[in-house]
């Protein structure tokens, strides 16, 4: 088990003729990923380079092929309007990879969204992978190990960074999602955190924020109430000095809103194990699945 | 990014905002010649540098003649000014903006950016202008008035009517001039992909008209491509050339005080790299994220930046490999190293994709690096290294 995304994934790709489309396609595939088409308009009727037939809407495209996820490559200025087609064609897991769309094109897409049952992860994020099944997106799959922890993050690197140190103490994850570094995101860390705390074959996740907003600590709240799995918690941007923005177009302390030291107390007071290392993310999940007597279920 | 205030009002009077007329200056001469034309027998000298709280650090000066035009322009121009927002070394005054005074009755505040705990863009207007505002929505939040925009129907009228009411602006002709500057304020922002509008103070003068005394605009830096207008009021002076150099090279950078200098991939992860080093007893000399598609050349490239800083005593290189490859990493690293020479401790972690093949040429080049295996023991290496 896993959430989001599995073996039974039909996987479409808008910008599947684009350099960084055509590249994750094929890596996605070698993954094992089910991808059934790809969306590039004005190419309808050809097929792509990985012999995946390619169409000029997406709704041909679900129509065809009876997609149901996709992954968008689109550049910036295209790629609000590719979420929003995906939207309209019902698609209900939208993963958007692309990374510098401005805001005021989110602003529309976050409309649209309140009233669609589609989800949408990202943009500005690594992507999906449950190991084993299906990835989607530009993370590493060599790293990762089929198993039962979760992961979900703001930061890309930094996901990878848990998911090596789980997978080299033989912990596996069940499904590990960044949800993106951008001020306007569709999937954020609570809806993320009510997927794991309902999904039972996730044991206890770790859950990796950045300064900027208050996102961590909406989801530490929820934990608080109603999560008794074991978490681990992590802040990215203790030593950023405030008002700049620390690469993601979101990582920014502004009016005293936002910082590191906010987050983790309120995560602490969620009963999350906050760690001051990230590299000890790992090594304190291992513990808190020992205290339990889950680790042997965890490394099985 | 950021523009001038008297830039700002530039774009505010395009949307039929009212501000006081006046002249930007770079010379005292300019100054005194823009308070000749402008006239009148007062007006303010007000330096133009990028960060607030310019008038608590003198930068603001009223100048009742235009002898004192000449004194306050002489004084403020070429100064460092020292403010809350400018670090203890302040920003050099290269240009002052000459203004027309203006008769105050009062002070409010109209502020508006992204809310980012529902996607929505908030105005936010408030009795209590002049003041530090950060101050007034935590001591008194109940001061602040907020409506949220709904993307589907756009800023209504009735909004900008609420606010108003709320601010005391409602007798007629106040009223019909806040709600014009509040509606050309949404569109100014809408329209100029702004991530940021604040105008603190609006002032209500003695005859009642409602006026834009400050202006501070943020534009989208993801949107920048569709005002090339506002590209060109960039002022490189207000940037950090380090943080300009590296931006030709699309390297996310940002200069910090410490003596640590770290080349990562990844925003996360860059800054998790800048906590764990102070963890560790050390202080960072920047932020650096390389990017998920980096060449060797943009490496080396982000190595030269660093290593041009006097103040980098050790570098610690952290990479975790994804579309990242290690080895190209490593390959502009060595490039970086013999074309430039490094005369610091390199301490140097690679995980992830080709991290084999990266290790290897490492440890084949020759160069002096301590290569550790993970993030903390990276950390404390390079703390070690500077000996803190």
């Amino acid at each position: 088990m896993s959430i989001l995304v599995n073996k039974d994934t039909r996987l479409l790709v808008q910008g599947i003729t684009g350099k960084h489309g055509g590249f994750h396609t094929k890596q996605a595939m070698e993954y094992g990923t089910v991808v059934v088409g790809g969306v590039t308009p004005g190419k309808g009727g050809q097929v792509s380079s990985h012999g995946v037939p390619i169409f000029n809407t997406v709704q041909e495209a679900v129509d065809a092929t009876g997609a149901n996820a996709t992954s968008i490559y689109v550049p910036p200025p295209f790629a609000a309007d590719a979420i929003l087609e995906a939207i309209d064609a019902e698609i209900p897991v939208i993963i958007c990879i692309t990374e510098g769309i401005p805001v005021k094109d989110m602003l529309a897409v976050q409309r649209a969204l309140e009233s669609s049952d589609s989800r949408l992860v990202g943009p500005n994020c690594p992507g999906v992978i449950t190991p084993g099944e299906c990835k989607i997106g530009i993370m590493p799959g060599h790293i990762h190990k089929a198993g039962k922890i979760g992961v979900l993050s703001r930061s890309g690197t930094l996901t990878y960074e848990a998911v090596g140190q789980l997978s080299a103490l033989g912990i596996g994850q069940s499904t590990c999602v960044g949800i993106g570094g951008d001020p306007i995101i569709g999937t954020k860390f609570l809806d993320v955190i009510k997927l794991f705390a309902a999904d039972d074959d996730t044991l206890g996740f770790i859950m990796i924020g950045e300064i900027g907003g208050s996102a961590e600590e909406e989801g530490a709240a929820y934990i608080a109430e109603h999560v008794t799995k074991p978490v681990v918690g992590f802040i990215a941007g203790q030593t950023a000095p405030p008002g700049r923005r620390m690469g993601h177009a979101g990582a920014i302390v502004s009016g005293g809103q936002g910082t590191a030291s906010s987050k983790m107390e309120a995560m602490a007071a969620a009963g999350i194990s906050v760690v001051n290392s990230p590299s000890d993310m790992g090594i304190t999940m291992q513990k808190l699945l020992t205290e339990r007597g889950l680790l042997d279920e965890a490394l099985a | 990014m950021k523009v001038h205030e008297y830039q700002g009002k530039e774009i505010l009077r395009k949307f039929g905002v009212t501000t006081p007329d006046g002249r930007v200056a770079f010379t005292v001469d300019e100054a005194v010649a823009a308070a000749e034309e402008l006239g009148g027998s007062i007006w303010v000298v007000k330096a133009q540098i990028h960060a607030g709280g310019r008038g608590k650090g003198g930068g603001v000066k009223l100048a009742r003649s235009i002898e004192e035009v000449r004194e306050h322009s002489e004084a403020i121009l070429g100064m460092q000014l020292v403010t809350h927002q400018t670090g203890p070394g302040g920003q050099k005054v290269r240009r002052l903006y000459i203004e027309e005074g203006c008769d105050i009755a009062r002070e409010l505040y109209v502020g508006m950016l992204l809310d980012r705990a529902n996607g929505r863009l908030v105005v936010m207007a408030s009795t209590e202008g002049g003041m530090d505002i950060e101050k007034v929505a935590e001591e008194t939040p109940e001061l602040i008035h907020k409506v949220w925009i709904d993307p589907a129907v756009g800023f209504g009228d009735y909004q900008a009517r609420q606010l108003c009411f709320a601010l005391g602006l409602s007798e007629k002709k106040q009223l019909r001039a806040a709600s014009k500057f509040l509606r050309g304020l949404y569109d100014a922002y809408m329209q100029y992909d702004c991530s940021l509008a604040e105008i603190n103070p609006l002032v209500v003068t003695g005859s009642g008209d409602v006026i834009c005394l400050d202006a501070k605009l943020n534009f989208d830096d993801n949107a920048l491509y569709r005002h090339p207008d506002v590209v060109a009021m960039r002022d490189l002076d207000e940037e950090d050339p380090s943080e300009v150099e590296a931006g030709e090279y699309g390297l996310s950078f940002i200069k910090l005080d410490g003596n640590i200098g770290c080349l990562v991939n990844g925003a996360g992860l860059a800054m998790a790299t800048m906590d764990t080093i102070k963890l560790f007893g050390g202080d960072p000399a920047n932020f650096l994220d390389v990017g998920g598609g980096a060449t060797a050349e943009k490496v080396a490239a982000a190595f030269g930046i660093i290593t041009s800083d006097p103040a980098v005593k050790a570098i610690f290189v952290n990479i975790f490999g994804g579309i990242m490859k290690c080895d190209v990493i490593a390959e502009g690293v060595i490039t970086a190293v013999k074309t430039t020479g490094l005369e610091v401790p390199l301490v140097v972690r690679l995980q992830g994709t080709n991290a084999v093949q990266g290790k290897a040429m490492l440890a084949e080049s020759g160069l002096n690096i301590i290569a550790v295996e993970t993030m903390a023991d990276g950390a404390k290496a390079a703390v070690a290294a500077v000996g803190a």
